[in-house]
């Protein structure tokens, strides 16, 4: 390892987003994300767009070093330019894209300088919905829902019992914004301020960020430590 | 790097803050318990009763600040059987100040201590790590702290009323909750003075936006005016 090579190497992550849930639903995918873009324990920036639409038929979301997921949203821009530069009449589908990140992200790794990023990628091309996921040691996968960091823990369970092949739009975005209050109360570097995307063969669509309703009205959370003071 | 560590020490991120005010004190705190990234007590209370008019906040490790403050309300117990009137308050934060000092090396918890005597009125002491003890007309302390000591430069003002530095406990905690990642949940409350303890619950619908944050909602699907889905 060359120190000029060294001086360049992520060695960790500094303004980091955190999960992305996805998942197939009737007419294509939905995506959902929350805005927030961490500096270590800092919830330093609050309107971070972790979703963003590939092409015509796919959607990227991230989690992670930003700046790293920045210049991966550098090299798919490239990599649709030259696409539609063909001219051809065919366009690089969601399978095509995941592919491309999987081989980046795997030989960034093997070259110890990872991008450090767990992306989701989803997309509808001629009626085929496609949902992936790839992370920063190139472990990549697809399946019917799948979602980064503490939405493996805390999403997936609750998409594995709730989950099936005809959710309607409203049925699917109602089961996002509970995984998403799930993570709002038990991860950490969670913000407020949620996105959710949409893409169908018609087109991608990224909703306007909003704010969810929590819940502290249970009678235990009023004075939980009546009769055994000092506990929690 | 999508590594949770359920093992990790509970830790409580934390802000806590003490105040003193024209007739007693208010403390205040967050609600947030976590273990690395998960927050495994969203709800829990942080200002613990010494005795019925001492109470001290707690920060840092969880297990060392609950086990130093059963101690001391051990020994305060005794004491006042001994004295045959409430302890002062200065006396519990000697207390706690000396288990602190004598156990350094061990010990990763930063504590307030204040409350209601009759022979100094309200007071605030605060024990950092290390075991210093430091009287304060009010303290803060705790992760999200940090975000809070220009705020209390230019918000601080001698001789409040009740309701004044209620307010001024309440909006504190509420902005530390939006900025550090290990402060969150709800706003507790404990006013004390001549007339006894009052505890007070104020979770996040109560408080104010703050920069950057929006209004809450049940679901997107609200905003979008999408049509709920029947139901016979």
């Amino acid at each position: 390892m060359d120190s000029v090579a060294d001086s360049q190497r992520t060695l960790y992550p500094y303004v980091t987003g955190s999960s992305v849930v996805a998942i197939k639903y009737k007419d294509g995918i939905l995506m959902a994300a929350d805005m927030g873009g961490s500096y270590g324990s800092t919830l330093r920036y609050k309107s971070v767009e972790r979703l963003k639409p590939i092409g015509k038929h796919s959607l990227l979301g991230a989690s992670g070093e930003i700046s790293d997921f920045q210049e991966i949203m550098r090299y798919l821009d490239e990599l649709i330019l030259v696409d539609n530069m063909w001219d051809d009449g065919n366009s690089l589908g969601p399978k095509e894209v995941h592919n491309y990140l999987t081989r980046v992200m795997y030989n960034r790794r093997n070259k110890f300088n990872p991008l450090w990023n767990s992306l989701v990628l989803g997309g509808v091309k001629k009626g085929e919905k496609y949902l992936g996921t790839v992370n920063m040691i190139g472990i990549n996968y697809e399946d019917n829902h799948v979602a980064t960091g503490l939405g493996n823990h805390l999403a997936r369970p609750i998409l594995r019992d709730e989950w099936n092949e005809n959710l309607t739009f409203e049925e699917g975005v109602k089961l996002l914004e509970k995984c998403m209050r799930v993570l709002l109360y038990r991860d950490r570097s969670a913000v407020n301020k949620i996105q959710i995307s949409k893409i169908t063969e018609e087109g991608a669509t990224v909703y306007p960020p909003f704010s969810l309703r929590t819940y502290w009205e249970f009678s235990a959370f009023q004075n939980p430590t009546a009769g055994a003071e000092g506990s929690w | 790097m999508d590594q949770v560590d359920f093992n990790a020490p509970h830790s409580m991120g934390t802000t806590i803050i003490g105040v003193t005010y024209n007739g007693g004190v208010v403390l205040g705190a967050d609600s947030r318990t976590s273990t690395g990234v998960y927050v495994a007590n969203r709800a829990s209370d942080k200002i613990t009763k010494l005795t019925d008019n001492v109470y001290v906040c707690r920060s840092g490790s969880a297990a060392d600040s609950q086990v130093v403050s059963d101690y001391v309300r051990y020994f305060l117990h005794q004491h006042t059987i001994q004295l045959g009137q409430p302890a002062t308050v200065k006396v519990a934060a000697n207390l706690v100040r000396l288990l602190a000092y004598n156990n350094k090396n061990n010990l990763q918890t930063g504590l307030i201590v204040g409350g209601w005597d009759k022979y100094e009125g309200g007071q605030i002491y605060g024990v950092p790590l290390g075991g210093t003890i430091v009287q304060q007309p009010f303290a803060i302390g705790g992760s999200g702290s940090s975000y809070l000591y220009g705020f209390f430069d230019q918000a601080w003002k001698e001789g409040m009323t009740q309701d004044e530095a209620e307010e001024l406990v309440k909006k504190a905690v509420s902005l530390a909750i939006a900025r550090d990642g290990a402060s969150g949940g709800v706003v507790r409350t404990v006013i004390i003075n001549s007339e006894g303890v009052t505890r007070n619950f104020y979770p996040g619908d109560q408080l104010p936006i703050w920069h950057d944050e929006l209004e809450s909602h049940n679901s997107l699907l609200d905003i979008l005016g999408a049509p709920e889905p029947m139901n016979i």
